[in-house]
Parts: C-alpha cells; sequence; structure tokens
C-alpha cells in the first residue's frame, strides 16, 4: 500500500501548474469573467496540447487511458487556480458517459475529436423540478420512424452553452421514477426545437438550462442500448463526483495557505494576529478538516470505478458529503480570518469560497448525497 | 414578570401597522421581501414618508423632533417595519452621530445639523476604519493637525458605507501622539463636499457597491466641526457603540427571513414532496427558528433592563453574536432550499420558471447573492471574535 503518485503524474501536475501560473493568473481570470466568456478557445486548446483531455478517453480512442487519480490532480489545480473552463463537464463527466455507455462506434466517432478539444460534450442529466435525481427522468424520447422524438427541459447543464453536442437522459419507457427505462441520447446543439437558455454562476463559470421541444434525432443518436443507461450515468457521475471533490481539496489547500499568511502578516493591537490563540484554533480546524477531505477524496478516487455499484455509492456520496461539510467550514471560517479582506471581490479569497459554495451545490447537495450514504445504513 | 403587550402597546401596534400599509410604496416592499438591493432613492421615500408623519427619527428625545418611544415601542415598531417590507434605517444619521451630537455637541451644532438628519436631508457615513486599524480602532492614524481657524485632515478610511451617497462623515482622527493611543482622538463631522476627498468603490463578493475608501489630502475642517473637546472622542465613540442598539439583533429582520424561508421550503420539491417534509431540512429551519425565539426575548430583556449601573453597552455584544449568527443561517438555508437553482447568479427567468419554478422567480432571486453579502455581518461592526472578547473582559471580568 502506499499514497505515492507516480513520475508521469507528477510531471503532468507541475506542467498544469506551471500553465495556470503564467496563463490563468487571478487577474486575468478577473478580466476572463468581466468580459462574459464563458469559455476560453485559446486555453481549451492549451489543455488537449497537456493531453488532459485526453485523460480520461481510452487508448483506443485516441485518448492516453489514464486513471481517477491522474484525474484528481488535474482537479486539484484546477481548483487552485479558480480554472473557469468546463474541463469537469466535457472532459470528465461526458468522456465518461460516452465511453461507458456508447458503442464501439460511436466512442471512435465522439472520443478522438473530444480528446483533440475539437468536440464538446456537455451531459443534460437533471431536470428542473427534480434537484439532483438522476432517475426522476419526465423527458421523453418516443421512437420515430426515422429515430427519436425527445421533449422535456434539463436543468443546470454544466459546459452547456459551449457545447457542440449535448448527452441528453430521456425516458424511453418505465415509471417516473423506475431505474430501468432510461436512455441516453445525443442532441447537436442547433438542432430545431432545441432551446438553450446559458447563464452565469456566481463563481464566473456558465450553466444553462435546455428545453426540448419535439427535436428530432436519428436512430444512432440512442448512445449504447435502450432503456438501460441509468447505470451508465451513476458511474460516469461518480467518476465526476470524485473529481469534484479533488477540485474542492485543491481550493481548500489553497485557502489555508492564504489564511495562514495572512495571519502571520496582518498586524492588529501591535502584534500579528496569529498570536490570538482563538484565532490559532480555528485556523487549525481548517486543516485539519482539509486533510480528512484529502482522505475522503482519495478514498472516493480509488473506489470511482468499482463495479459494485453499492460499493461506489457509498464512497462517492460518502465523499461529498464529507467534503461538501469541510468545504463549508474551511470557506467560512477563511473569510471570517480574513476580516473585511475575506468578503472583497480584489482579493482571491471570496473567489475560493464562491466556488466552494457552488461545489456544495453540484451533482448533489450535502443533504442528497447524506441522504443516500445514510439510508445504505439501513440495508445492513 | 409579564411578556404580555398591554392594551396601549396593542393600540400602538395596530396604529403603526395601519400606517404602513397605507403608506409603504409597493415597490420598495417587494424589493426588500425579496431580498433585492435598494438604491438610494428607496430609502430617501422611506425616510420622508416617515419625516412627513413626524416618525423620523423615533428613537430621538422630542425636543429634537422625535417620538421618544420606549423601547417596547420601538421594539414594535422595528417587528411592523421589517414584517412589511419596510427599507431598514440607514443608522449612520439617526442612530450614531445624532446622539453624540445630542450629548456632547453644543448648540450650534445641533440646530445645524439635527433637523437636517431627521428629514433626510443630510445623509451620513461613518469614518471609523482604516486599511491598519480595524478591530485595533484605537490604533488609527488619519491626523488633524489644528492650524488657527481648521484642522488640516491627512489619512484614508475604509469600510466607509455609502460614502458615496454621503453628505457628511463623522470621523475619527488623530489630534494627538502622546500617551495612551485613546487618548489622542478627536470627533470630527466633516463635509463630504469638501476639497481633498476620494471617495474610491470597493466591491464586495456579490458584486455590490456598499462600501468605499475615503482618502483624505489637506482636507480642512473648521474647528466648529469638532464635537465636544478635542482629544476626548474615543469616549464619544464608545458611547455611541453602547447607545441606542434597538435593532442591532436585527430580529424583525430575521423574522421576515424566516417566513420567507418557509414560504420557499413549503413550494420547492424534494424527491416529490415539498422540501418542508424533508426532516433534515426542516430540522435545520427548526432550531435556527428556536434560536430567533430566544434572541427576541433576550432583546427584550436587555433593552428594557436599566438597573444594569455600567455603561451600556456589553450586553450588546450578545445581541450582536447570536442576531448576525442567525441572519448568516438564515440565508445558508434560504440558499439551501434552492438546490441547484442555487448556482445560477441571473435573475433571468430559468426554464423551471415559465411560471412553473417550485420557487417562483421572484423568491428565489438574490438568495445565493444574499448568503454571499451576508457573511460580512459576521465580521463588520464589531467582528463577533471582538464581541467574545468584550463579553470576556466587560461582563465575566477575565
Amino acid at each position: 500500500m502506499n499514497f505515492d503518485y507516480t513520475e508521469e503524474q507528477r510531471a503532468l501536475r507541475d506542467s498544469l501548474q506551471r500553465f495556470i501560473e503564467k496563463e490563468y493568473s487571478f487577474e486575468k481570470r478577473r478580466a476572463l469573467i468581466r468580459s462574459g466568456e464563458s469559455f476560453n478557445r485559446e486555453v481549451w486548446a492549451h489543455f488537449a496540447e497537456l493531453g488532459l483531455l485526453a485523460l480520461t478517453v481510452p487508448e483506443d480512442c485516441g485518448g492516453i487511458g489514464g486513471n481517477a487519480v491522474d484525474t484528481m490532480l488535474v482537479m486539484e489545480c484546477m481548483g487552485k487556480g479558480l480554472v473557469l473552463e468546463p474541463y469537469l463537464a466535457c472532459a470528465v463527466l461526458a468522456t465518461t458517459l460516452v465511453s461507458t455507455a456508447g458503442t464501439n462506434e460511436q466512442k471512435q466517432s465522439l472520443l478522438p475529436p473530444a480528446a483533440e478539444g475539437g468536440l464538446l460534450l456537455a451531459a443534460a442529466l437533471c431536470e428542473p423540478e427534480t434537484r439532483y435525481a438522476l432517475d426522476r427522468i419526465t423527458t421523453t424520447a418516443e421512437a420515430t420512424a426515422d429515430g427519436w422524438r425527445i421533449s422535456g427541459k434539463k436543468a443546470l447543464v454544466l459546459g452547456g452553452p459551449s457545447a457542440d453536442k449535448f448527452i441528453v437522459s430521456a425516458r424511453t419507457g418505465g415509471e417516473a421514477n423506475a431505474a430501468e427505462g432510461i436512455s441516453l441520447l445525443l442532441v447537436e446543439n442547433g438542432t430545431p426545437g432545441l432551446d438553450v437558455r446559458a447563464y452565469r454562476m456566481h463563481d464566473g463559470t456558465h450553466a444553462a438550462d435546455i428545453t426540448l421541444r419535439s427535436v428530432e434525432v436519428g436512430h444512432a443518436a440512442l448512445l449504447g442500448t435502450v432503456g438501460k443507461a441509468l447505470p451508465c450515468i451513476e458511474l460516469a457521475v461518480g467518476q465526476a463526483l470524485a473529481a469534484l471533490c479533488a477540485e474542492a481539496v485543491g481550493i481548500m489547500t489553497a485557502l489555508n495557505d492564504a489564511t495562514l499568511d495572512y495571519m502571520k502578516t496582518r498586524k492588529q493591537f501591535g502584534q500579528p494576529i496569529g498570536r490570538f490563540q482563538a484565532l490559532q484554533h480555528r485556523m487549525v480546524d481548517m486543516v485539519v478538516a482539509t486533510e480528512q477531505a484529502r482522505s475522503m477524496t482519495i478514498l472516493a478516487t480509488v473506489k470511482a470505478g468499482a463495479s459494485d455499484p453499492t460499493e461506489r455509492l457509498k464512497y462517492m456520496s460518502g465523499a461529498k458529503t464529507y467534503v461538501g461539510m469541510a468545504a463549508r467550514t474551511v470557506g467560512q471560517t477563511a473569510v471570517q480570518l480574513h476580516g473585511g479582506m475575506g468578503v472583497v471581490d480584489e482579493l482571491i479569497v471570496s473567489h475560493y469560497f464562491k466556488r466552494l459554495t457552488m461545489i456544495m451545490a453540484t451533482l448533489g447537495d450535502t443533504d442528497f448525497h447524506l441522504d443516500r450514504f445514510s439510508k445504505a445504513l439501513l440495508a445492513a | 414578570m409579564d411578556l404580555e403587550f398591554t392594551i396601549e402597546e396593542q393600540e400602538f401596534r395596530a396604529t403603526v401597522r395601519q400606517f404602513i400599509s397605507a403608506n409603504l410604496p409597493r415597490d420598495i416592499a417587494e424589493k426588500v421581501q425579496n431580498g433585492r438591493r435598494l438604491v438610494k432613492d428607496d430609502y430617501v421615500r422611506w425616510l420622508k414618508i416617515l419625516y412627513q408623519h413626524g416618525w423620523g427619527a423615533t428613537m430621538w428625545p422630542r425636543e429634537y423632533g422625535g417620538t421618544a418611544w420606549n423601547p417596547v415601542q420601538l421594539y414594535i415598531f422595528d417587528e411592523e417595519c421589517s414584517a412589511a417590507g419596510a427599507p431598514m434605517q440607514l443608522p449612520f444619521g439617526p442612530k450614531m452621530v445624532a446622539p453624540v451630537i445630542m450629548t456632547f455637541g453644543n448648540r450650534a451644532q445641533q440646530e445645524r445639523f439635527l433637523p437636517r438628519i431627521i428629514s433626510g436631508e443630510d445623509w451620513w457615513c461613518q469614518g471609523y476604519s482604516e486599511p491598519n486599524a480595524g478591530s485595533d480602532l484605537a490604533s488609527l492614524r488619519t491626523r488633524a493637525e489644528r492650524q488657527d481657524d481648521h484642522y488640516l485632515v491627512n489619512g484614508q478610511k475604509a469600510w466607509t458605507t455609502f460614502a458615496h451617497y454621503a453628505d457628511w462623515m463623522f470621523c475619527l482622527v488623530r489630534t494627538s501622539s502622546e500617551g495612551r493611543q485613546q487618548a489622542g482622538i478627536s470627533f470630527l463631522l466633516i463635509d463630504m463636499k469638501s476639497p481633498g476627498i476620494t471617495v474610491r468603490p470597493v466591491i464586495l463578493l456579490d458584486g455590490e457597491h456598499e462600501i468605499n475608501e475615503v482618502w483624505l489630502e489637506d482636507v480642512k475642517v473648521p474647528v466648529q466641526n469638532l464635537v465636544g473637546e478635542e482629544n476626548k472622542g474615543w469616549t464619544y465613540a464608545k458611547f455611541l457603540l453602547g447607545h441606542e442598539r434597538t435593532d442591532i439583533a436585527r430580529v424583525g429582520r430575521s423574522k421576515a427571513a424566516l417566513k420567507r424561508l418557509k414560504t420557499i421550503a413549503h413550494r420547492e420539491i424534494s424527491n416529490g414532496r415539498p422540501l418542508i417534509e424533508d426532516q433534515r431540512f426542516r430540522d435545520r429551519v427548526a432550531l435556527v427558528e428556536l434560536e430567533l425565539m430566544a434572541l427576541e426575548v433576550t432583546n427584550l430583556r436587555v433593552l428594557l433592563d436599566d438597573r444594569k449601573g455600567r455603561a451600556p453597552g456589553p450586553e450588546s455584544s450578545i445581541l450582536k453574536i447570536k442576531g448576525s449568527e442567525i441572519e448568516q443561517m438564515l440565508t445558508e438555508l434560504t440558499m439551501q432550499a434552492l438546490g441547484p437553482y442555487a448556482l445560477p447568479s441571473t435573475s433571468e427567468p430559468r426554464i423551471g420558471n415559465e411560471g412553473n419554478h417550485p420557487s417562483g422567480a421572484f423568491l428565489a432571486d438574490c438568495a445565493t447573492s444574499n448568503y454571499l453579502n451576508c457573511r460580512k455581518v459576521s465580521i463588520y461592526g464589531g467582528s463577533n471574535e471582538i464581541q467574545r472578547n468584550i463579553i470576556a473582559q466587560m461582563i465575566l471580568g477575565l
């Protein structure tokens, strides 16, 4: 047993870190946000050059065939750098969905361009009235002579505004909340009947709500086997959850560093505020919470590919619950220990805090995942 | 011991409620009730309405145009205003500088400034904090050098709320560097139109412009604008902090926020049922309601207790700590109630909002912005850490 990274993993992390430090400074990021851009093609192209977009793509589909630990390292950097581009949505969640659910032909057709950065895929899995549930699908896909007719609404589609294609979960059969009968369909952006309403989120990233009004797609749009998509969705979302936890840990680590620095340099009452025991203990609590969150993230990362769905649920939902709670503690305490400086836009601390707040409500909030984890105890 | 309102107090409440209902502009009430930001004009409109009714400064003595209401009446008034969605009254003029002018100022200052405060003609801001004097306010460095008939003021103030709206600033300045830091501070009234004053916006994490930096470069302030005695300013500042903190607990505001939260929790759907039926979530709402119930009574106990003998103030620290924590929890729960819809920052209708979003566009709007903005309440007005120090030292003698 060991917790070491390989040389390749360290090299990948270091090159990404260098890129972010040079090309994605805090000021550059603020300029990106001010410009209202949801997506920077140059940054995305550079991610492709670094091999980041090929990480989750199997080798036989033009990818690197990396594992979840590689993704974890990348996501920590993305967190620390507060990168706005939809890496998680497009290069982790969507690509994993394709490699899990798609036929060989579909994988060969979609994954290589995704790995090269020329194709952006976004997963549309949740709906406006059903919060985070992946199985409460009311969007329907009716079989037609030429393929499918899709109608419904999908909510909070991460990476939606810049997507070339959407992967939409729709019901092709089964009762309203049944696990059976959910399918995945590819819908090209710009298809008649598809309305994409983009918006910015509080952390500067973008998402979209999409409406499908009798959107017609061909037979080939069905990803994999009809009615059997839910297990694939859950596996892909599980990988995304582990990645999201890693992003949060990257942010929490950065927040601890920033807060520690502030406590050592900010002077009031003739001394650095870090000398006050009451504040020292709060700082320590932040560090302890972060280390625990890091451990949970490692657990989720190594278990993300487990074949037993019950086991996977325990670790993915467990991690999101725990890391969500840690994120709350670290985020709120970091702001408080910075005093007034913690709530101004000028300083990076509030931006870290906002991104953590968004992460807590993404792919299931703490309540949602605690509910899942906790219900598993009934089965024991 | 009697917690019932007297007949007179009930009638007073009815009068207040009736007045607000008849006179509070709808558009302002809607903004407040949905947690939206107000602009200067919203505050001014309501202030003028109150002033015309003789209620411009309900906590002032009658001789200065106040209503001289007692603590219970002030509490009832605040509760009714909050419930109806009236804007909170900005404290800087009527509740902060005015009592200082009344108690320590001279007749000329009282005649000049007080009528313009109560009428809303003059807006005030508070020039206290500096970049290097936050919690350690006494270490402030903005200098005021006496030169004949004026003071020459140089320095920088920070976190100045609504300085960009203000006509006047009450300012703590250093007039002596000898002896204890507190013993060299004076209380000056400064015209914001004075040459040498620059106001720079400081944007908060929710994108709002509320606070500013104020730079003072060779600003001439007439000696007539010194309140009380030179080098006694710290005493006046402490008086101000302990004085008239009727609404430091913000019970009325939090009751309205709790009501809004419950409405949202009844409308949001989770697992096919109203969110309020989710025990995990509901328990958190119940716990914050308990805190608020307790605080309401603690607030009244503090306000009605005038037998302590020592300088008023330390008990208000309890109110500030609990009040701010409750306020923050309410914003957090309201944001959480929206689930994934806490993420979008736009107020454009979302897909689910075409009439159908469980919370409706209005109630859900601004929930996350309010949560973010509200992180400041445990920091401003004396951080909660400082408040705990005050309780430890001044009440517990530790």
